[in-house]
């Protein structure tokens, strides 16, 4: 059996379908769904490995905990950092931003300070620095975006130099835009001015290999539940010089070393970060997810990923009246537009009907999507184990139902 | 009619579509062909913004009864609230609130009320009973 048909056979929507009716998942970038191996480890360990981890002597918590700590051993090389110590479990993306935004402001942002943004994230690397930044005193400034989705890095120099830019938070990979941006020059220009960079790498752990010493960005976030892990799990990757200095964030279970009536002392990282009972089997996921996002690296993957992405981006651009957001050679398999006169919502709604999950609306991304001037675009976000015969019927698909709402 | 009498009715119309293609094409049409609320009336604070399709609803009452005027910017979203007002319009506000609204499922559009962030759909249907509460 080929590759491809291996991976496909351990989907069993693919087979199976949605409520009786067969169904091309086109959402990875909002959740991906979960291969088969990986479930029958989370239901075997849901079985004979559940006991809270890091607390009992018992054969059942020993289990869970060697689960737990080996799934960060796997993460730490899937990266390449330098040590385990550096690899935070959170409950997803958003919650790593959280907790960076809130222990990173604590410690280091002060009033009239500058957080550096750019204006293609995600809600969830944008909230968390206008809350700190309002309970601060600090300002937000955004990096603007071109017409075509790149960045302009023309006022970066500028307000470096104006030494109150206190940290730079950009996404690897925007939800929205699909294209991957030059984090590596990002962080170089930063570092050259001493501030540190956090990369929210919600779609770039999905699209891209990502080497955190190779990049040599300070932080990165990203999730579980994009790279077939189980729901509920992510990481906020640090450097462990930062981790060991900034103060932790929630209290209660792990995060403790010594705790009397007066006060308490703190746990060394990771766990002074994952205060109180982890979604430790959850967690576990992310190994046998790294596994499984291996074979999707495999050169005869990566061409199918290609294929795809070239055909998407040709055929979309052919549909009269359609417009792709971000225009640049360095675009990933995830695509969003408009079509002319054509609401998205009505578009999403029949191509349900054909048996494609597609995403519309503002994507969690409303100040990008309005600069553009949309209230709203349709987002197709394939899998590297999707079909060129399913992207055809797709572009048919959506030819037929353009036509039905015109 | 009553207002079950109507949903009967609305059920009995779409079980003529034996295909979901036919089925949304009518509502289409009905989205399309309706104008159904004044342009005066779509104002922002008629609007009911939601994360999908937007919604603006008008509501007046009128000798003990409730008359409402709607549209949305998706044409499917304008279709289903063409039969809801077909459903709603006219009635007092017992007749209402002691109504079940069960056609939009028997006629096989319930995904169109999964709850999203904001529905603007089913946030109408809450302003309508909340309209229909206040004047009770």
């Amino acid at each position: 059996m080929k590759l491809i048909e291996q991976i496909r056979s351990e989907f069993s929507y693919i087979s199976q379908g949605c409520n009786g009716r067969s169904v091309v998942y086109f959402d990875n970038a909002a959740t991906s769904q979960r291969p088969d191996s990986l479930l029958r480890k989370l239901d075997e360990w849901q079985r004979y490995a559940n006991a809270n981890v890091h607390r009992a002597v018992h054969c059942l918590s020993a289990n869970a905990t060697e689960h737990y700590e080996a799934a960060r051993v796997a993460v730490r090389d899937f990266i390449n950092a330098s040590s385990e110590r550096e690899i935070i479990f959170t409950s997803g993306t958003t919650a790593s931003i959280n907790l960076l935004a809130n222990i990173f402001s604590q410690a280091k942002i002060g009033q009239g300070d500058i957080v550096l943004i750019t204006q293609a994230e995600h809600h969830s690397n944008m909230v968390p620095w206008q809350m700190v930044c309002k309970s601060r005193g600090a300002r937000l400034e955004y990096i603007p975006i071109k017409e075509n989705g790149e960045w302009d890095l023309s006022i970066l120099d500028g307000l470096l130099a104006s030494s109150r830019v206190k940290i730079i938070s950009a996404a690897h990979i925007s939800n929205v835009l699909g294209i991957v941006n030059p984090v590596e020059e990002l962080i170089k220009k930063a570092h050259s001015y001493g501030v540190p960079v956090h990369i929210d790498g919600a779609q770039g752990i999905v699209h891209s290999k990502v080497d955190v010493r190779a990049l040599d960005c300070d932080f990165y976030s990203f999730s579980g539940h994009k790279m077939y892990a189980a729901t509920g799990t992510g990481v906020l990757y640090g450097k462990l010089h930062f981790l060991e200095e900034l103060p932790p964030w929630m209290g209660g279970g792990d995060m403790v070393d010594t705790v009397t009536y007066s006060g308490t002392t703190y746990n060394v990282p990771p766990l002074k970060f994952e205060a109180g009972t982890p979604n430790f089997i959850g967690q576990a996921t992310l190994l046998p997810a790294i596994e499984f996002m291996k074979k999707l690296r495999s050169s005869e993957m990566i061409e199918n990923e290609k294929r795809l992405i070239a055909y998407l981006e040709e055929e979309l651009r052919r549909i009269d009246g359609l417009r792709v957001l971000g225009d640049s050679p360095a675009r990933t398999l995830l695509f969003s537009f408009v079509v002319d006169g054509v609401h998205h919502s009505d578009i999403a709604t029949l191509m349900d009907q054909m048996g494609f999950a597609l995403r519309s609306g503002l994507l969690c991304s409303e100040p990008l999507i309005e600069k553009y001037g949309y209230n709203g675009v349709v987002r197709i976000s394939p899998a590297p184990y999707n079909t060129l015969e399913e992207c055809e019927r797709f572009i048919k698909s959506l030819g037929k139902v353009i036509s039905m709402l015109k | 009619m009553s207002i079950q009498e109507v949903q009967e009715e609305i059920v009995n119309d779409f079980s003529a579509f034996e295909e979901w293609m036919d089925k949304y094409e009518y509502i289409i049409e009905l989205g399309k062909s309706l104008p159904i609320i004044d342009s005066s009336e779509k104002i922002d604070s008629n609007l009911i913004k939601g994360c999908q399709s937007r919604v603006w609803v008008h509501t007046s009452f009128e000798d003990g009864k409730l008359f409402f005027t709607a549209d949305s910017d998706a044409i499917i979203t304008k279709g289903i609230i063409s039969l809801l007002i077909k459903v709603y319009n006219g009635r007092t506000p017992s007749e209402i609130l002691s109504s079940d609204l069960s056609f939009i499922d028997r006629i096989g559009l319930k995904e169109n009320l999964t709850p999203t962030r904001t529905n603007g759909l089913l946030s109408m249907i809450e302003q309508i009973r909340t309209e229909a509460s206040k004047h009770l």
